[in-house]
């Protein structure tokens, strides 16, 4: 997958990372996923290695496929690109101008002519210079031309999520802007098995999709990952952990703090924990949610970003709605606060398993 | 925090380059050659030449900034002046009598819709129009030279191009009635146009979003390898968008084949150029941008068909962007929504309508040729107006589309909550139904 010269430059960067960043917090634990041996062969991959291995994938199969944006040519300033360019050749994978509204611009026009677009936002802090071609134009594409034209073909990439230290503009979660817009689809993974396959769908789906990488998995999130190409599909939410008394609900890094306060609430409570990835933001997976909650009864939604306006609202009034009769408490929201994300108070900031678990116990003692 | 780290790799990444270039060497590494950044220099040239990667230029000891107004405009390309007499014996194009007359019918044709569309928003008809008064020869002259398959992106003041493609009155009708006959579904407001058959990607109300996107679709066509080409519409106003920027620079940075065709009419709705920039126009731009550019006479259609058709060659042949800009004015109010006479003066409209008009100006070549007169005149203004008005009141009278089409097409398939909210709707509709306008939508009245 990766050339020489690339693993060297991989092995620089780690060495400048650990020299260079000194990481607030890490507050989470990486709860590696796996996958049954029918799978075939698997490679241990990052979730770089992962989404790279995807776009490889993507790349080879289809020969009008083209990535670009802004540094992925070397490879990516988080890695994802690394060899794509000497393996694929510069006129399928290239760096463009600084310019956000250019790449998706761009990108809508090369999947409009026929083309299947791979962009990438360099973090998703900054999509939104692209939040107007996203919102008026590539969601509205097909729609607006009777299905004359569309704009299936392309896929937006953008790293996301906190990272320990990255403050106001490379900290956000901002899935909830775009959760709002019908016509595009929203993807958070959680780690590389599902980055990759989800990454596949989505590059794949006849739909605009952004696909939104939680940038502090990139290198701690490791496992076994299939080395074939597969699919997982979109608007398909996944039940990591079965649980009776409680439905604990997140996408992204904040997975697998939830993981964490189910064990926790299970050896220091008692208590049982279904924990569900949502994984694809918009179309969401109502019935897996909602199946659930009529389950347990009670309900735990947790993301990074603000409260207000947060997608969390979203599934809240959506449950509140669909399972009024089997609520037995009041369905919680633990998330940032309303604040921009700060730089030295990111350990306060973010939900991490202390708010969750404490807010948990406060839903089970209702 | 990034950039520390990126500008750490990037040294990284240029010291192997080097490393690489002295070992791939055949003579060994030269000690007169050096390498900054990726540009390769002469030792003995760096006191001579600036090194900086950032631009080719030389040295100057003279504090001297350039001024654009010590620079005279780029100069206005014409074929033929006001009176239909070509200038220089060899500007003809001679395109032939049956082409000119086409392009003649064209014009004028747009021009008898435009007046009768105007007048039916007038009456409360359709809810809204504009019209293309006085640009009628931009639209013509440039996509009679283009290939019939070349992609085309416009603004919405392009309705000639896509008539000159071969989209009928019907089908500007159904339109802009949103009956079952529009191939939008009647979801967008009129004149937003487009056809897949005819290569004219539909229209949006964005300003100049569809400027990036030309180029992507240009981007890929030049892969393809099949000879097409893209040309991109918009005013002069939408050239101050930040997506014409990205469109202009991403286009010259990746060598894509597009010609823009900027129609410079002298307003955006109510604000004059001299409010919408300080340079030469738009055309001023485009050698910023690294880029063939020619400014055309917009009221002279053969100006701008030999401009487009140049343009054309220019983008096939060396895969680059041409930027041209046609100076023109337009007539018209801004669109139905707009009366211009709050910001400007008749005399001054008069001037363009009576003076300098693409179709009156087109028409004097064609009688200096014999090839029109009078008679030809009045014929084919009675025939234009019965094909308009024919085609006018059958749209008028055709049911607009099933409601359920308000639900399609927002994905390629309809997602299970849209689902539910159409059954929602419908489900609505058999309780309140009297309160909606049903018999009006094909196969709503039993709902």
């Amino acid at each position: 997958m990766m050339n020489v010269f690339g693993r060297r430059i991989l092995q620089l960067s780690k060495q400048l990372s650990s020299n260079l960043f000194v990481r607030n917090s890490t507050h989470f634990n990486y709860y590696p996923d796996t996958v049954a041996a029918s799978e075939g062969e698997t490679n241990r991959m990052n979730l770089f290695q992962a989404i790279n291995n995807s776009l490889d994938l993507a790349l080879t199969k289809n020969p009008n496929s083209f990535i670009f944006g802004e540094d992925v040519a070397f490879g990516g300033v988080f890695r994802c690109t690394i060899g794509l360019q000497d393996k694929h050749g510069k006129e399928r994978v290239f760096n463009t101008p600084l310019c956000e509204q250019g790449i998706v611009g761009f990108g809508i026009g090369l999947a409009a002519a026929g083309g299947t677009a791979i962009a990438e936002i360099q973090f998703a802090d900054y999509i939104f210079p692209a939040f107007d071609q996203i919102l008026n134009e590539a969601s509205k594409f097909r729609y607006r031309a009777g299905n004359q034209f569309d704009c299936g073909g392309l896929t937006i990439r953008a790293p996301c999520g906190a990272v320990g230290h990255g403050a106001l503009y490379h900290s956000q979660m901002v899935e909830a802007f775009f959760a709002h817009i019908p016509g595009i689809k929203i993807v958070i993974p959680r780690g590389p098995i599902q980055a990759k396959g989800l990454l596949t769908s989505c590059i794949e789906d006849n739909n605009p999709c952004i696909f939104f990488e939680p940038k502090i998995l990139y290198r701690t999130a490791v496992e076994q990952v299939p080395v074939k190409e597969y699919k997982i599909p979109l608007s398909k939410a996944e039940v990591i952990v079965e649980g009776d008394d409680v439905t604990l609900i997140g996408w992204g890094t904040q997975v697998h703090v939830l993981h964490e306060v189910c064990q926790m609430a299970q050896d220091s409570l008692n208590v049982s924990c279904e924990l569900i990835d949502l994984q694809t933001i918009s179309p969401w997976d109502r019935e897996t949610v909602l199946n659930s909650v009529k389950k347990t009864g009670r309900v735990l939604v947790a993301h990074e970003a603000p409260l207000t306006g947060g997608f969390g609202a979203e599934i809240t009034a959506t449950i509140q709605q669909e399972c009024f009769l089997h609520l037995e408490a009041p369905v919680t929201r633990v998330a940032g606060f309303d604040t921009p994300f700060p730089h030295i108070y990111e350990p306060f900031y973010i939900p991490d398993k202390w708010r969750c678990l404490h807010a948990l116990k406060k839903l089970i003692n209702y | 925090m990034m950039f520390t780290s990126r500008l750490v790799i990037n040294q990284y990444r240029y010291g192997f380059a080097k490393l690489f270039r002295g070992l791939c060497s055949p003579s060994g590494s030269s000690s007169t050659q050096t390498t900054v950044g990726s540009i390769d220099l002469k030792l003995d040239d760096l006191e001579e030449k600036p090194a900086f990667p950032g631009s080719r230029s030389k040295w100057t000891s003279t504090l001297s900034f350039i001024r654009s107004e010590n620079y005279e405009g780029i100069p206005v390309y014409r074929v033929m002046d006001r009176e239909g007499k070509i200038i220089e014996t060899d500007g003809d194009p001679n395109l032939g009598q049956e082409m000119i007359t086409k392009l003649y019918k064209g014009m004028t044709l747009l021009n008898t819709m435009d007046r009768v569309l105007y007048e039916s928003q007038r009456q409360g008809r359709i809810s809204f129009y504009m019209t293309s008064y006085g640009e009628e020869g931009t639209h013509f002259g440039s996509s009679a030279a283009l290939r019939d398959d070349d992609l085309i992106f416009g603004q919405y003041r392009e309705a000639g191009v896509l008539m000159w493609r071969g989209f009928k009155l019907d089908q500007f009708m159904s339109q802009c009635y949103g009956n079952i006959e529009d191939l939008g579904k009647g979801r967008q407001m009129p004149v937003h146009y487009g056809s897949r058959d005819l290569k004219f990607v539909t229209i949006s109300s964005t300003l100049a979003t569809q400027m990036p996107q030309a180029v992507g679709a240009a981007y890929f066509l030049k892969r393809q390898g099949t000879g097409r080409i893209v040309i991109c519409y918009f005013g002069e106003g939408a050239s101050s968008e930040g997506d014409a920027h990205a469109a202009l620079n991403f286009a010259a940075t990746l060598d894509c084949p597009i010609i823009f065709f900027c129609r410079n009419n002298g307003y955006a709705i109510s604000t004059p150029t001299v409010e919408q920039y300080r340079g030469d126009g738009i055309a001023g731009r485009g050698p910023g941008y690294g880029m063939a550019t020619l400014r055309v006479d917009g009221n002279d259609t053969l100006a701008v068909y030999k401009a487009t058709a140049a343009a054309r060659r220019i983008a096939l042949e060396e895969s680059k962007p041409v930027l041209i800009e046609a100076m023109t004015y337009r007539i018209g109010h801004h669109s139905t929504s707009d009366d211009s006479t709050a910001y400007r003066s008749v005399d001054e409209v008069r001037f363009w309508h009576q003076k300098d008009h693409p179709i009156s100006r087109l028409r004097k070549y064609m009688e200096q040729r014999n090839w029109w007169n009078d008679e030809s005149e009045k014929n084919w203004k009675e025939e234009s107006k019965r094909q308009v008005m024919q085609a006018f009141v059958t749209a008028e009278k055709k049911a607009k589309p099933h409601v359920k089409e308000m639900f399609n097409d927002v994905y390629d398939e309809i997602p299970d909550h849209l689902t539910e909210q159409y059954e929602s709707l419908m489900e609505h509709l058999k309780h309140y139904g009297e309160h909606y306008p049903l018999k009006k939508f094909q196969g709503m009245e039993d709902s």
